[in-house]
């Protein structure tokens, strides 16, 4: 309780520093915009993409920045909502705020790639670039792909091609469930058709999509799944919907495996407790327990540092470095902050990811290209997960020329 | 046959959850004319109190502590803040109690932070209960029937059989002759809206770990109890507890139904493309519809008997 009113305290001092910050500014910062859910129901997760986001910055900014100045990010809350989130837009571009980051949901995104390609062609003098971190559907960089979208994180089908291929083989029967919206499509529609490519053998005996964030009691469904004589339960569910899903799970004493895509994310270790143990994948670009498990220092001192912070989550988001660390080489070569050479500078880049693989810009799609692995929720383990007692421990992994999938994207350049 | 007997016993389970909200709503709706927007947050509160009392002393005295907390908290908004606002009149008061939901909602993100705490269920009550068709029924879904059906029984004789219930009925739809009888309508006003934030309180202590305590658990299950408190009408505590346990078997129930309106005119041989707007939206299983129904039953309820299931008076 004590620990809580400290907090509280903590809190309310922030507060009353942040109305204090506009009479002085040290010196002169390349600003970057985030817009993310910072109140509503999914204001967890823009809360931790900012943490995760500001410490990979403050990598690079210990580093000495780009053009001698220093990177600083400016917040927006977008409610998770596209039509607020273009109105963020619109104050980032009255800024004059070179560079903007919006990450969660994707449809939020499809608008913000619209927003900025729209702004992008009226004012040329006032570009802004939009970079993605986090926004899965994989259309976003092939239908609708844009020359102002770089997208920073691997897609769906990256994701559901290293699941895929990462079930063990004696599995044979297979239940999907997902969120009834473009993501959580995108992924079933993406497993029936890597199911049916590397593993035919495997039969799906049964299908959910499941409204988003509505459900407050998975009991039924799991009732449903045992019905079916399922093996396993490959979901994309995330936030609540995985929560509750898992705890019923738990709790009817279901022998499932399930493979997700969002059991490493902020709050889910948490909520699966000593039920999710040695019974949950997760298909993550990286874990707290991977530098370990690869013996490399530079992992091990940048998890360290993350976790010193004490962040309360962990960060499995190692492609957010690789962000900051390309968007920071491609100011320093071309030597400014002009949103069209930079972009320019993006296209093809290769950078060294903290595993030591290699993440390729594509100039094709602006696809970042790197590894995915599988993950199992066990112990012991040296860094566990939100103080649980279990963490996460590598299974497979794809490489990232196993994850270069060609490509539909036709993009107008403007040059 | 299993899964319906299983869905059967989660529908009520949840059910009697709702009830525990929704009960409590009911009577402050119909007796002060409040809709009160914060009471899913007060069950919020319930749950995060739980928490820290759980880990402090201990589940059970979490059991007692965090309703009573509840209650109290209940008692001073009711005689601080909305017996103030009262005499600006219903909208007035409506708008205090929206806004107290989202003070509730950031202050227990500022205290407890934004992701889930890790309140579980005592180990005590952490075991299989039975099986049905091989799959578990834990025995903290039996805990919290027993609790919410003895939450039950006392309400009802306390309202039937005590003098204290008989003046709240009697303020429930008279108030002004309560009044000029003598009693103190403003302090059964705030021993109702206490208590029902003390029911609130209860179901935040033995749902937060049911399900997850988190700061969006208020505006996830707060549309519901608003449905509820509709579908079953104003002013009656049975009409409450049938539309909770109907809302509690269609949540679940819906869920298994693969077949759409489609597929069931199918069995008279009637055929219904999905090539049109219409026929897309009957082609659509009930899985995929199954949460929008009790929305759908309270438009429909309002349009055909306004005064819900078993209201005595118009909503």
């Amino acid at each position: 309780m004590l620990k809580h009113l400290r907090r509280l305290i903590g809190a309310a001092i922030v507060l009353g520093s942040m109305l204090a910050i506009p009479v002085a500014q040290a010196q002169e910062t390349i600003k970057i915009a985030l817009i993310a859910p910072f109140s509503g129901p999914v204001a967890p997760q823009g809360d931790a993409f900012l943490k995760m986001l500001k410490y990979a910055m403050d990598n690079v900014n210990a580093r000495g920045g780009a053009l001698g100045k220093k990177f600083e990010l400016v917040t927006f809350d977008d409610k998770i909502t596209p039509s607020e989130a273009l109105i963020a837009l619109k104050s980032v571009t009255d800024r004059n705020i070179p560079f903007m980051i919006q990450c969660i949901g994707s449809n939020v995104a499809a608008a913000m790639i619209e927003g900025v390609a729209k702004h992008n062609a009226r004012n040329p003098d006032n570009r802004v670039l939009y970079l993605n971190c986090a926004a899965l559907a994989t259309e976003l960089t092939e239908e609708k792909c844009d020359f102002w979208h770089f997208r920073f994180s691997g897609n769906v089908t990256m994701r559901v091609a290293t699941l895929v291929r990462g079930l063990p083989p004696e599995v044979n029967s297979i239940y999907l469930m997902n969120q009834d919206y473009l993501y959580g499509q995108g992924v079933a529609a993406d497993t029936k058709k890597f199911l049916a490519q590397y593993r035919p053998d495997i039969k799906i005996v049964g299908e959910e999509m499941v409204p988003l964030q509505r459900i407050r009691d998975f009991s039924a469904y799991i009732t449903k799944i045992k019905a079916s004589g399922a093996q396993a339960l490959i979901t994309s569910n995330w936030g609540s919907d995985f929560n509750l899903l898992i705890k019923s799970g738990v709790e009817s004493g279901l022998s499932l495996k399930y493979y997700t895509f969002a059991a490493h994310v902020n709050g889910a270790p948490t909520a699966m407790g000593d039920g999710g143990g040695d019974r949950v994948v997760a298909v993550l670009e990286g874990h707290d327990n991977m530098g370990i498990e690869l013996k490399s220092a530079k992992y091990n001192a940048w998890i360290d540092g993350f976790r010193a912070t004490d962040p309360g989550f962990d960060y499995p988001w190692i492609n957010f470095q690789s962000m900051f660390d390309m968007l920071a080489t491609a100011i320093t070569k071309v030597g400014s902050t002009d949103v069209l050479k930079v972009a320019l500078a993006l296209e093809g880049m290769e950078v060294t990811d903290l595993s030591g693989k290699p993440s390729i810009m594509r100039k094709d799609d602006h696809q970042l290209l790197h590894p995915f692995y599988t993950a199992l929720f066990t112990k012991p383990v040296k860094n566990e997960s939100e103080k649980t007692g279990w963490g996460w421990k590598t299974v497979n992994g794809l490489s990232t020329a196993d994850l270069t999938f060609p490509t539909v994207c036709k993009m107008k350049r403007p040059i | 046959m299993e899964i319906v007997l299983i869905s059967l016993l989660n529908g009520f389970v949840y059910g009697m959850l709702l009830f525990m909200l929704a009960s409590g709503l009911t009577l402050i709706f119909s007796m002060m004319g409040v809709l009160n927007f914060a009471h899913a947050s007060i069950y919020m509160l319930g749950a995060y109190a739980a928490f820290d009392v759980t880990r402090l002393i201990g589940f059970w005295a979490a059991l007692i502590v965090a309703p009573v907390l509840c209650g109290a908290i209940g008692a001073a908004i009711e005689i601080y803040g909305l017996r103030r606002v009262h005499h600006n009149g219903h909208i007035a008061e409506l708008l205090f109690t929206f806004g107290l939901f989202f003070i509730f909602e950031r202050g227990v993100q500022m205290i407890w932070g934004m992701l889930p705490v890790p309140y579980r269920v005592p180990p005590l009550l952490d075991f299989a209960l039975f099986r049905v068709y091989g799959s578990n029924f834990p025995a903290y879904r039996g805990f919290m029937l027993l609790i919410s059906g003895g939450m039950l029984l006392s309400i009802w004789l306390l309202l039937t059989r005590t003098r204290i219930g008989l003046i709240i009925q009697a303020a429930l739809t008279h108030p002004n002759m309560v009044s000029s009888l003598g009693h103190n309508v403003p302090r059964v006003f705030t021993t109702v809206f206490a208590g029902g934030c003390f029911l609130a309180g209860l179901a935040g202590v033995i749902g937060g770990n049911y399900q997850i305590t988190e700061p969006t658990m208020a505006s996830a299950l707060g549309p519901i109890v608003f449905v509820v408190v509709v579908f079953g009408g104003l002013g009656s505590l049975m009409g409450c507890f049938i539309a909770s346990i109907i809302m509690g078997m269609i949540q679940t129930f819906s869920v298994i139904i693969d077949g759409s309106i489609a597929d069931l005119v199918k069995g008279f041989g009637v055929s219904i493309p999905s090539d049109n707007l219409l026929g897309e939206i009957l082609n659509v299983p009930g899985s995929r519809v199954g949460p929008l129904l009790p929305y759908a039953l309270m438009i429909l309820m309002l349009l055909v008997r306004p005064r819900g299931l078993m209201g005595n008076r118009d909503t």
